[in-house]
């Protein structure tokens, strides 16, 4: 999550939803997030809601977070069923950050047995952990998938040392076959992550990462144009001229060369920025919140969202636990969309998707942009006539450009 | 200070001394005026405050006087009190013909110069317009407390240029008032009394006329023959107009009613008139019921030399300029406009000026005091545009440049003088010819200063000519200016074309020569401004068909944010609306779109300002 909260109306100490949250709620999965706020060193591009010190204090440690997270799962299930939302089963889990994997396998196991406890896993559910190569073993592995973890997404960012350097990774690449063969050893589903783009990266740099990603035959893989964020070292590096700036031509070239390469390789793209081998390993957390579903966030920082009533809780670790110890929501603010907001939310992140955005869900100004997004070959004809807006190739390049189009002014 | 003022209505001419003075914009010439109102006692010293006469905000900020006044002191000399009027001038070549006007209400004219600077091409333009005036010249030389100040160096140069002694070239300072009663009694003792015929019909020059919300129309006027009275009908000679004079008056500096305004005598007239268009400059009043039958010399209809096309930035603010425009005219007898439509900007108005300083007034005057904002098009002169079949157009805006066969352009040209030390005598030849001047002569003012006199055509020396001039001799040239006939030239018009289509906001009337830089110069600056789009972009430079330059905008390739978890939706929804908000401001030029940013910037030349502002 971006380290900037964003400005909401301010959220009730009790935590109680509005009426509006448990409108259709029985038709809708519900999702767990659950954020894991510490890393052995901060990325120079990364501006999560992330700690490298180990001893905040005041149940924000990180040996006491997973004690501090068990109580928001607590207090979550509560708030639910005092807002009138009905029982249900969590069909996706997801453990990101930060570092999630530097908290024990038992802690994480721990973690998902009370959520199992609390509401249920639904059959089949996914349960998600990202990881970083460093912190993973082929016994936390296999102890992770006891537990009930069905995927591992690795943070591979790249193949080249010199391009991980710029980036801060610790690892070494050679290290990422060794843990996908772990991971699926233990039965586990890979994702690798990639960045592109980053100050330094050639073509064939990327293309290098590409192959090697590839060559790890994973079976889901998320390539990210590296966004350069305020506040972050290596906005800095750019604001001081000690390295490059990224360019947007350079990202549309290595967006086409991973098309390129991907397809080739197997993989489809399902996202703008996610490709998969079947559509059984779609990333179901992920489309989860691509398709407006319900979700809770678990941890400082993290935002959840329950049929259009969404949150964010307090940022720094210790201010979450204190809120948790004494009973308080962790909620920062919040904000409860209106029918308005819902439908910009909705195009704008049902276009990125390979299934396509429904054109009956359009408005009229946006059913009346359509011809004119086809001539510009931004978006598929054929599924077009087929009733849904579906992003071509330059279509994805401009995702954001075909959005302000489909949306009223 | 006097003890007993002549009244005004009753003062007999021979006490009477009008007098204005000449200087360059910053030699002192209303700290001099300040010293001048707090010694006669006109103002007492606890009201004073800096540039007393300046009354628009932005004439006191610029330092510069735009709009004349006159004021009526006592002063007493050798036991005898005298009325002198003082009738301030404006100090910038705009304002030449209302600098005329005041002049011919004077008999005398103290010159003012800075003993640290010496003579500029204005203030000798304006002593050579009082000598043809027949004025009485007093030379003075201020800023003596001045560290720089070159007295001796200076007198020599002044009674150079009039002829006489530099011992007669009075040293004064107007801010510690050193020699300005000399001066003043100086100015009773050599210039001349007014002298006309108190029983003749009556006859006034309007030198000045103003505009004020509560009291409409102030005019102000020398009596040159017979009486003005209040209450009586008053007839405008040029118009023919007649209005009843509600008030008649002298400054002081605060108005103050009077039975009336003799001969020789400098006051106020309210009529109650609106508009100042009613009360010309240069107009001569005289009585209804008993008319003189000759007008005094030397009225001429304002001529704005420059237009530019003025645009709200925000559309829906086109009444709020029309409005705007309304109210500044009733002020600015020189002020024309009429409605224009851009393609590119929409509704607006072409804006005729007396040259560039007067539009930076009436535009920051339009921001200011009515809170718009605003696109201007790049000033141009007038030309007039013969074709083939000998029918003629008179072209005030690029845009309406006749498309069909041409058989002449004439472009209007100046006489400009240029002051400066002789070691910059080749850098300005040099600019000089590159803006297509040809040399009309040259002297030597004193040993090491020169006086370089060319034609230039008006469209190469209104923009940025005086600012080049400045930075090729350090600052120490001066320029004077003012129109001086027309020329054939080799004149093309210039369009700049967005994906094709002509943004008509964007061109120009340019020397065939100079046609391809203007091209070059404006393809590049808009591939800078112009953010690139969805396509691309052909910029392109065109004579007619012809294409001169060019220039690409590539499409955009990557406008999505890779990344969108659940985190994130609600800074990418604000994202988005804020993209929104933004697209909003932008200008369609058929499909392309042009932030409004790109225009002010395109069409805002950073030479382009007035001749003087760089000083202040």
């Amino acid at each position: 999550m971006p380290s900037v909260l964003p400005l909401g109306d301010p959220a009730p100490a009790d935590g109680l939803l509005d009426a509006q949250a448990a409108v259709g709620a029985a038709e809708r999965p519900f999702s767990l997030y659950i954020h894991v706020p510490y890393c052995t060193v901060r990325c120079g591009y990364c501006d999560f809601n992330t700690y490298t010190a180990t001893e905040l204090g005041g149940g924000a440690s990180q040996a006491e977070y997973a004690g501090t997270a068990l109580g928001e799962l607590d207090f979550a299930a509560g708030v639910l069923e005092r807002s009138g939302l009905p029982a249900r089963e969590v069909s996706t889990v997801f453990f990101g950050g930060g570092t999630p994997t530097l908290l024990d396998a038992a802690e994480l196991g721990g973690l998902l047995g009370r959520a199992r406890e609390l509401w249920g896993l639904a059959e089949g559910a996914e349960v998600t952990t990202e990881a970083n190569p460093e912190t993973v073993s082929p016994e936390s592995l296999a102890r992770l998938a006891e537990a009930g973890f069905t995927r591992v997404s690795f943070g591979m960012q790249s193949a080249v040392p010199h391009v991980l350097k710029v980036l801060d990774r610790v690892h070494r690449p050679e290290r990422v076959p060794q843990v996908v063969e772990w991971a699926r050893a233990a039965g586990l589903n890979v994702s690798l992550d990639l960045i592109y783009g980053t100050p330094g990266e050639s073509l064939a740099d990327w293309e290098r990462s590409l192959d090697a990603a590839l060559a790890c035959e994973p079976d889901h893989l998320s390539a990210y144009a590296l966004i350069i964020e305020d506040g972050t070292k290596l906005a800095a590096q750019i604001r001081r001229g000690e390295v490059p700036d990224v360019d947007d031509d350079d990202h549309a070239d290595k967006y086409e060369h991973a098309e390129a390469r991907l397809s080739a390789g197997g993989l489809q793209w399902y996202e703008v920025s996610n490709w998969a081998r079947t559509a059984d390993q779609e990333c179901r957390h992920n489309l989860a919140y691509w398709r407006g579903s319900d979700w809770w966030g678990i941890g400082p920082g993290a935002h959840s969202h329950v049929g259009g009533v969404r949150w964010w809780n307090v940022k720094h670790p210790r201010a979450y636990a204190q809120r948790l110890a004494t009973g308080v929501s962790p909620a920062a603010g919040k904000e409860v969309l209106d029918d308005g907001a819902r439908y910009v939310e909705d195009v704008l992140l049902r276009v990125r998707l390979a299934e396509g955005l429904p054109t009956a869900t359009l408005r009229a100004e946006g059913r009346a942009a359509v011809a004119g997004l086809i001539a510009d070959g931004l978006i598929d004809a054929k599924a077009a006539f087929a009733g849904s807006v579906r992003l071509s190739l330059r279509g994805r390049l401009l995702a954001d450009a075909v959005v302000r189009r489909l949306l009223p002014d | 200070m006097a003890r007993t003022a002549p009244v005004p209505a009753a003062t007999d001419p021979a006490l009477i001394r009008n007098f204005c003075i000449i200087a360059h914009i910053d030699h002192g010439k209303s700290t001099l005026a300040d010293r001048m109102l707090q010694l006669t006692g006109v103002v007492q010293s606890r009201d004073m405050k800096a540039q007393y006469l300046d009354r628009m905000d932005i004439e006191r900020e610029r330092g510069i006087t735009i709009k004349s006044q006159a004021v009526r002191m006592p002063w007493e000399l050798d036991g005898t009190s005298y009325a002198l009027n003082m009738i301030d001038t404006p100090g910038h070549v705009d304002f030449t013909y209302e600098v005329s006007r005041s002049l011919a209400a004077c008999e005398g004219a103290v010159l003012l110069v800075d003993a640290a600077q010496g003579i500029e091409a204005q203030t000798l333009a304006n002593l050579y317009l009082a000598m043809e005036n027949d004025l009485t010249i007093i030379p003075v030389l201020n800023k003596i407390d001045l560290p720089a100040a070159q007295p001796e160096k200076y007198a020599a140069e002044l009674a150079g240029l009039i002829g006489g002694d530099p011992e007669d070239v009075l040293l004064v300072s107007g801010k510690t008032g050193v020699g300005v009663e000399g001066l003043l009694d100086k100015i009773v003792r050599e210039l001349p009394a007014p002298v006309g015929d108190p029983d003749a019909p009556a006859r006034a020059m309007i030198f000045d006329s103003v505009y004020d919300t509560y009291r409409g129309v102030v005019t102000y006027v020398r009596v040159v023959d017979g009486k003005l009275s209040p209450r009586e009908r008053i007839q405008m000679m040029s118009t023919k107009a007649s209005h009843e004079l509600l008030e008649i008056g002298v400054s002081s500096p605060e108005p103050e009613p009077t039975r009336g305004l003799g001969v020789g005598e400098v006051g106020y007239l309210i009529t109650g008139v609106k508009d100042v268009r009613q009360s010309k400059v240069g107009d001569t009043v005289t009585n209804l019921a008993k008319p003189a039958t000759e007008a005094l010399g030397g009225y001429a209809d304002p001529k704005p030399m420059v237009f530019s096309g003025l645009y709200p930035l925000d559309g829906t603010d086109y009444p709020v300029l029309r409005e705007a425009l309304d109210k500044l005219k009733l002020n600015d007898a020189a002020l024309v406009y009429e409605p224009e439509t851009s393609a590119a900007l929409g509704f607006g108005f072409r804006v005729g000026f007396l040259g560039l300083l007067h539009l930076e007034i009436v535009r920051e005057r339009l921001e200011r005091e009515f809170n718009l904002d605003l696109i201007s098009t790049a000033p141009n002169v007038v030309y007039e545009v013969t074709l083939e079949d000998k029918s003629t157009a008179i072209v005030t805006n690029p845009s309406e440049f006749p498309t069909g066969k041409i058989h002449e352009v004439r472009e209007p040209m100046v006489a400009a003088t240029i002051l400066a030390p002789n070691e910059f005598v080749g850098a300005i030849m040099e600019l000089c010819q590159s803006r297509r001047g040809q040399m009309r002569g040259m002297d030597y003012l004193s040993e090491d200063r020169v006086e370089l006199r060319y034609w230039v055509p008006m469209a190469e020396i209104v923009f940025d000519f005086f600012d080049t001039l400045k930075s090729k001799t350090r600052g120490y040239a001066s320029l004077d200016w003012k129109p001086d006939g027309d020329q054939v030239a080799d004149l093309v018009k210039v369009d700049i074309l967005l994906q094709g289509e002509t943004v008509d906001a964007f061109s120009a009337i340019t020397h065939r020569d100079k046609a391809y830089a203007y091209g070059v110069m404006m393809t590049s600056k808009l591939r800078e401004l112009i953010p690139r789009q969805q396509f691309e972009v052909p910029i392109q430079a065109a004579i007619g068909a012809r294409i001169i330059a060019r220039e690409n905008i590539r499409a955009i390739r990557k406008d999505v944010l890779a990344k969108c978890y659940g985190g994130d939706i609600s800074r990418k929804r604000k994202l988005l609306e804020k993209q929104k908000e933004g697209k909003k401001r932008m200008k369609m030029v058929g499909r392309v779109e042009v932030p409004q940013e790109a225009f002010i910037a395109a069409l805002s030349n950073d030479e382009n300002t007035g001749k003087d502002k760089a000083k202040k």
